[in-house]
């Protein structure tokens, strides 16, 4: 009788923290009863800075852990320090706003705890059980966070509708994997790409890709299945919304970048044509849908989706230097998305939240800071030099243009002068018209502090972006090395 | 091996047959009752091939658990289902023209259809031969030693699912009524009677 070895636990440390932390919070939230919101809250956000010490603290090179099923390297690195810092913003936005609509309940905390917890191993997913199982663990948590305020039939709606059409997508992600398993054998990424290799790839496969990239699209919202977005974030609590727009997109991005790159390298001729297409469409319809939009929540929604699609551009290329412009979109777009939803947050006036952006009307004569930052914002996410979002766009772009992608990034740029419209409707809307009714509630103390670094960030990025594109080509280097030799048009 | 035959085309038999009732039987309760049917035979099937671990597991959770689950909702949901079949043979014939396309689809697709040499090896039964262990056994060896990351996830999922249906239905209701053992127990004679000397004709002036 052999007993078996103690597996490895080294790769699954942050993992690990996150799930036995989210037990003993779940605890602590459950003797303490209610109040204990803030308790359990910033027990997250310690939780969240833990595990990403111990990520740092991972070797720099590839190490797989349980039989190949998960993969820590650079890459993986990289990501979870961004999801961390993504969710621990999400829930330190939130503990102020659940408090003052009074849903204060400390499951929320957990709940996002755990989410994050299947971010984390989505990213480090190096199978097609591990993918799912860190995807779903992921969505439904999602699922309970965006129908959190029950008692609101459009928090319910969104949440009900989340769960449908996401049901859907795991439906559609796990019939591919079925198919790329049963002409592959095998679940296993490496052993996948090594099946698919030799004269052309085995229908089957290729068919089960292409399912996996819808099911994948679907998480990032990327068009053609971005329907439910709008009313989600709509509906969803502004917090929610929030980490809804961040972290989740940043995990989902990741696996995309995971499983085209590890799983199917040799077909890239044949995702590069899907991703080229579900970038440019998420690009424009995020462009031209959005206009219309008077809810700045659903602004925010369409303004996601075209963010995916500029982040796809990078993915689209399928060189290490696209990867790389990926991961420095994905950092700025966090610390930019975070910024504008604090805004968001303090569109309140004593009678609750509101949401119209003409609500905004002369909000540099009340408030001249916020509205300063406001408007900083929006330049950012517009790609105006020199703030942050400028730069975003430019690496990958500068990528396509190098992957011979002519057509891709010019299509990128033009939808990006029409997304300008809206983001410079709303500082005209705050500088220019006349005053609306003030907000008079002041910002939560941490939710200002959030606001403060962010807007630090994004004015000052360019002073000096080199650590970030370090770490970014580091990080991207790890994950193509096999990938970038077989690129070639 | 006749009987294992007999068996099997008993049991496939009526699993199809069953199917089949679960989306023609009128009644919904008859519907669920035909799956439950439908589990039983596909259970048999599952000891036919030596699987009867699975075939435990079937019975206990999808006849134990999900269907029950399913008669429950059926029998407490009022939902008029004979109005939902309206129009069924109205659009039946558009239905049918559908169905034949995406058939004939199929059959194209799946006529062209070459699957690569080199995978037929790849595809092979990684388990080991049912002769050397029983399927139990085999699921055994990996479930808690290869899989655990797998099943320690899925135990995660269950988690956030438990606390999900907590978080978005239970409801602390104002004004019930609830019972306190220590507030029971720990009542004295003192708190609860007094006692009072009642002057003949006087009664008592304050409660």
């Amino acid at each position: 009788m052999e007993i078996a070895n103690l597996p490895d636990l080294g790769p699954i440390a942050s993992e690990l923290t996150l799930a036995i932390g989210g037990m003993a919070l779940l605890l602590l939230g459950a003797f303490r009863g209610d109040g204990a919101l803030r308790l359990v809250g910033y027990g997250a956000v310690l939780l969240f800075g833990l595990a990403a010490v111990l990520v740092i603290g991972q070797p720099n090179e590839t190490v797989l852990g349980f039989h190949g099923a998960i993969i820590m390297d650079p890459f993986a690195k990289f990501m979870k320090v961004l999801i961390l810092i993504g969710s621990a913003v999400a829930v330190i936005m939130s503990l102020n706003y659940l408090e003052q609509e009074k849903l204060d309940r400390f499951e929320y905390p957990v709940l996002i705890v755990f989410a994050t917890l299947g971010m984390l191993m989505m990213v480090s997913a190096n199978d097609l059980l591990a993918l799912y199982m860190g995807l779903e663990l992921q969505s439904l948590a999602l699922y309970v966070v965006a129908s959190f305020n029950r008692d609101s039939l459009r928090s319910t709606e969104s949440g009900l509708k989340y769960f449908v059409l996401g049901a859907l997508a795991s439906g559609m992600l796990l019939y591919g994997s079925s198919l790329v398993y049963g002409f592959s054998g095998t679940t296993n990424f490496p052993s996948i790409a090594e099946a698919a290799t030799g004269h052309g790839m085995p229908l089957g496969i290729l068919f089960g890709m292409v399912f996996i990239l819808a099911g994948l699209a679907f998480k990032v919202s990327a068009v053609p299945f971005h329907m439910w977005t709008p009313d989600v974030y709509e509906g969803a609590p502004t917090p929610v919304t929030a980490f809804f727009a961040a972290a989740p997109k940043i995990a989902a991005i990741a696996l995309f970048i995971r499983v085209m790159m590890g799983a199917f390298p040799e077909a890239v001729a044949q995702w590069q044509q899907v991703v080229v297409f579900i970038s440019i469409a998420s690009m424009v319809l995020g462009a031209f849908a959005a206009i219309g939009q008077r809810n700045i929540k659903r602004l925010m929604a369409y303004s996601s989706i075209g963010h995916m699609g500029f982040a796809l551009v990078g993915l689209a290329s399928g060189t290490a230097q696209g990867i790389q412009g990926v991961l420095i979109y994905l950092s700025i777009y966090l610390v930019m998305n975070a910024g504008v939803f604090c805004c968001i947050l303090a569109m309140r006036r004593a009678e609750g939240m509101v949401e119209n952006i003409d609500e905004l009307a002369g909000l540099s004569k009340e408030r001249p800071v916020l509205a300063f930052v406001f408007a900083m914002f929006m330049f950012s996410l517009a790609g105006i030099p020199p703030l942050a979002g400028f730069f975003a766009k430019f690496y990958v772009f500068v990528a396509a243009i190098d992957a011979d992608l002519y057509a891709l990034s010019v299509i990128g740029v033009l939808s990006s002068v029409v997304g300008a419209f809206y983001y410079l409707r709303i500082v005209k809307i705050m500088f220019f018209d006349e005053p609306a009714e003030p907000f008079e509630v002041p910002l939560a103390r941490e939710v200002s502090i959030v606001l403060t670094l962010s807007s630090l960030f994004t004015i000052f990025f360019f002073v000096h972006p080199s650590t970030l594109i370090s770490l970014a080509t580091t990080a991207a280097a790890s994950l193509s090395s096999g990938a970038v030799a077989v690129v070639g048009h | 091996m006749v009987v294992a035959a007999i068996a099997f085309y008993i049991f496939a038999g009526i699993a199809v047959a069953a199917a089949f009732m679960v989306i023609a039987a009128r009644n919904p309760v008859h519907s669920v009752l035909y799956l439950i049917l439908t589990f039983f035979s596909a259970a048999g099937l599952f000891v036919l091939m030596g699987a009867e671990f699975l075939a435990m597991i079937l019975l206990i959770v999808y006849v134990g658990a999900v269907a029950v689950l399913f008669l429950f909702v059926v029998m407490m949901l009022d939902v008029n289902f004979a109005s939902l079949r309206e129009g069924f043979l109205q659009y039946l014939p558009i239905g049918a023209l559908v169905g034949f396309v995406l058939f004939l689809e199929m059959v194209m697709v799946i006529g062209t259809w070459v699957i690569a040499p080199e995978t037929a090896h790849l595809a092979q039964s990684p388990i080991p031969p049912l002769g050397d262990v029983t399927n139990a056994e085999a699921i055994g060896r990996v479930m808690y030693t290869q899989y655990i990351y797998f099943f320690q996830a899925a135990g995660m999922v269950l988690l956030v699912a438990m606390i999900g249906a907590i978080v978005l239905t239970l409801r602390h209701r104002e004004g019930v009524q609830r019972q306190s053992i220590t507030a029971q127990v720990g009542r004295r004679a003192e708190d609860a009677l007094e006692i009072r000397k009642v002057e003949p004709g006087q009664g008592i002036s304050e409660l």
